[in-house]
């Protein structure tokens, strides 16, 4: 299988799916002749034109809003925020309508349409653009959430949900742009929406994580590996629906689970992860469920302090092994 | 160096049918007359259906309503402008647009008394449900008409909305991209001068809402709103040069909202009795109607069958919305999404044992 960074995969799925259906489109903010603020656009003007390849004004409401007609007009767009931040100023347009119509038009319409909204921290961009914002999406029924980890996901999941009929919200991380991966060949490669995978088997814990989180996880459990303790990484890969099956599964098997997010601890992805392990084998539990979670602080400008509040391999590895000391 | 002008704003409003009735002749669209008898009786429907909607309110039949009294011209002057395949995105206060396009007056009946299946446009009908967030669809209908324009479709996109969705971010970005975009939309406003409580002048400081279209590149016209040939001919004209790809238009209906915000509303203790009677003089029916008598085409009787027929039609439409059963609560999965979440359909699940367990 060829290698590509995730950018690539993301930009090769928004390729084909174009080439392959004349309805799917796309808007945002410097998304045509600037080729996207990360470069995921790269090409698409050239090859599909003006009235397929859009730069927006500067209007993150009115992108989704316009993407919302648009679907009920027959289109499948993919409409670009230009970083997951600015879907605080699309809000009502995501929350109470996009998830919403249609079930208020009794199901007379589908929006088939797709946000695509790179986020997270990391690359010092301070408290305002530097956010997860990921349950607040979760949280509102009526969209699909998706956070891929590798390339391979990105593109197989990218291409899943532009042919969805449900609005789904696909969440980038900035800082695996770059990551490279192996990426199957075939032009109809796909990924279920709904369905985790375990990355990594293993018996003594399972670690369950998402999006950049996942390739920490991995990074962790090699280092777990070396002094004999064996992880199982179940990648959520898609937040909604959530497989909850896979990392309920894995955690009966190991009996010892911690759950990473790097969003805020406070009513964060983690304690919903750890409220479905417990509903799901709390008998099988040997040790508490162990959370790993940014803190509850505005992400920091300095380098230093930013580093503090992202989770971090040795945060994964210290919970992976507090897990093992405790016992039920 | 001198400061010259660079831009001037002039400002056009469209006055056909005054309130006793006379009609400039030179502007009046041409109607046939079964067809101007056709729009009267739409307003009569209109009004009867709301004259009805208000007491059924009151006798706790339907829930909260919003009455279209006195924005009448506006609403079905505009309507019947509207080609088949034209996209309709009506706000929560166009009743008379979708009695005069057709929507079942029973569905009506049926939302508003607290049944969202009543939104279910029936096939044939590119009606948009009623939007009742303030101008959160102005960016809908937008999206719309450039997947019309995207998917070579030969049509326009209206969108109806009141004074006080000017001050909202959705107008102005809603304009702004239909403007940059050059897309096939006609804005209506009905101005009505009133925002539950709050006046136009404190929505804006601007002498015009018309003019805010200037600002987006595009033309904005004022109508008397309460004349429904000049509602009718600033529509056709607006809707014909958006289907053959001129762009967006902005009409202001400048009418009243003659009964307060909603039901749940008393108008009475923000403005005065001496405005609503000003504008009572000005009733959009009348017109018409003086206008009809003088061509010969309208006697009292035919008025007092326009009213029987009206109101028979209003009867039926609330016996059958009545008779609609309640929905079930599988009804509440069925629409939610495309395909349910296992979650979801977990839920569905305990819902129906939860039914049995209280049939029970």
């Amino acid at each position: 299988m060829p290698e590509m960074t995730y950018r690539d995969a993301l930009n090769l799925a928004l390729k084909e799916e174009m080439r392959r259906d004349p309805t799917v489109v796309t808007w945002g903010e410097d998304v045509a002749l600037y080729e996207g603020s990360f470069k995921v656009t790269r090409g698409l003007l050239a090859e599909f034109g003006e009235e397929r390849v859009k730069d927006t004004p500067i209007s993150e409401n009115t992108i989704i809003g316009v993407a919302i007609g648009a679907a009920m007009g027959g289109l499948r767009p993919i409409a670009e925020l230009m970083t997951v931040n600015f879907a605080l100023l699309a809000m009502d347009q995501l929350i109470n309508h996009m998830t919403k119509i249609r079930y208020m038009f009794g199901g007379q319409v589908n929006l088939p349409m797709v946000v695509r909204a790179p986020g997270g921290g990391g690359s010092q961009l301070a408290a305002q653009h530097s956010q997860s914002l990921e349950t607040f999406f979760m949280h509102a029924p009526g969209m699909h959430v998706l956070v891929p980890a590798t390339p391979a996901d990105a593109r197989g999941l990218l291409k899943s949900a532009i042919r969805d009929n449900n609005p789904v919200m696909f969440l980038e991380h900035e800082l695996l742009y770059n990551s490279k991966g192996e990426v199957p060949e075939d032009p109809e490669f796909t990924v279920p929406l709904g369905k985790a995978e375990v990355k990594r088997e293993g018996k003594d814990v399972t670690i369950v994580a998402y999006s950049r989180m996942t390739v920490l996880a991995l990074a962790a459990a090699d280092t777990l590996a070396k002094e004999g303790i064996f992880c199982e990484v179940v990648d959520l890969r898609s937040l909604a629906p959530l497989d909850t099956e896979t990392f309920v599964v894995s955690a009966r098997k190991t009996g010892r689970a911690v759950v990473v997010e790097e969003c805020w601890r406070t009513a964060g992805l983690g304690g919903h992860l750890a409220s479905l392990i417990y509903e799901g084998c709390f008998d099988s539990l040997r040790a508490p469920v162990r959370r790993v979670s940014g803190l509850d602080v505005p992400m920091p400008y300095s380098r230093k302090l930013e580093r503090l509040c992202i989770p971090q391999e040795e945060d994964i590895v210290a919970a992976v092994k507090e897990t093992l000391k405790a016992q039920y | 160096m001198p400061v010259n002008v660079i831009e001037s704003l002039t400002v056009k409003r469209l006055e056909i049918l005054d309130p006793q009735g006379n009609a400039d002749e030179g502007l009046l669209p041409p109607l046939p007359e079964e067809e101007i008898m056709r729009m009267y009786e739409l307003l009569v429907l209109s009004r009867a259906f709301d004259e009805r909607a208000l007491s059924l309110q009151r006798e706790g039949r339907i829930g909260t309503y919003p009455s279209i009294l006195g924005q009448e011209a506006s609403q079905v002057g505009s309507a019947l402008a509207i080609a088949r395949g034209d996209r309709v995105f009506p706000s929560f206060r166009e009743t008379g647009v979708q009695i005069a396009l057709g929507y079942p007056i029973h569905l009506l009946l049926q939302y508003w008394g607290g049944d969202e299946r009543g939104l279910r446009t029936p096939d044939g009908l590119n009606i948009f449900p009623i939007c009742v967030s303030v101008g959160t669809h102005l960016p809908h209908a937008v999206g719309a008409a450039l997947a019309a324009r995207i998917r070579r479709e030969q049509c326009a996109v209206i969108a109806y909305f009141g004074d006080g969705a000017t001050s909202k971010g959705d107008f102005h970005e809603g304009f702004n991209m239909a403007g940059v975009f050059g897309l096939p939309v006609v804005f209506i406003c009905q101005n009505n001068q009133w925002a539950i409580s709050v006046p136009v002048e404190r929505q804006t400081a601007a002498g015009t809402l018309a003019r805010k279209a200037w600002a987006y590149g595009f033309e904005g016209v004022q109508v008397d709103g309460n004349d429904v040939f000049a509602v009718y001919r600033a529509t056709s004209e607006a809707l014909a040069k958006a289907r053959q790809g001129g762009g967006p238009t902005f009409i202001e209906c400048h009418t009243y909202r003659v009964a307060d915000h909603t039901t749940a509303d008393d108008a009475s203790r923000y403005r005065s009795a001496a405005e609503v009677a000003e504008w009572r003089k000005r009733d959009p029916l009348l017109r018409l109607r003086l206008f009809m008598e003088r061509k010969g085409l309208w006697t009292e009787e035919d008025e007092k069958n326009a009213w029987q027929r009206a109101r028979t039609t209003v009867d039926d439409a609330v016996k059958e919305a009545e008779s609609a059963p309640p929905p079930e609560p599988e009804e509440l999965f069925q629409y939610a999404r495309a395909t349910l979440s296992p979650r979801q359909q977990r839920q569905l699940k305990e819902i129906a044992e939860r039914g049995v367990r209280n049939a029970e």
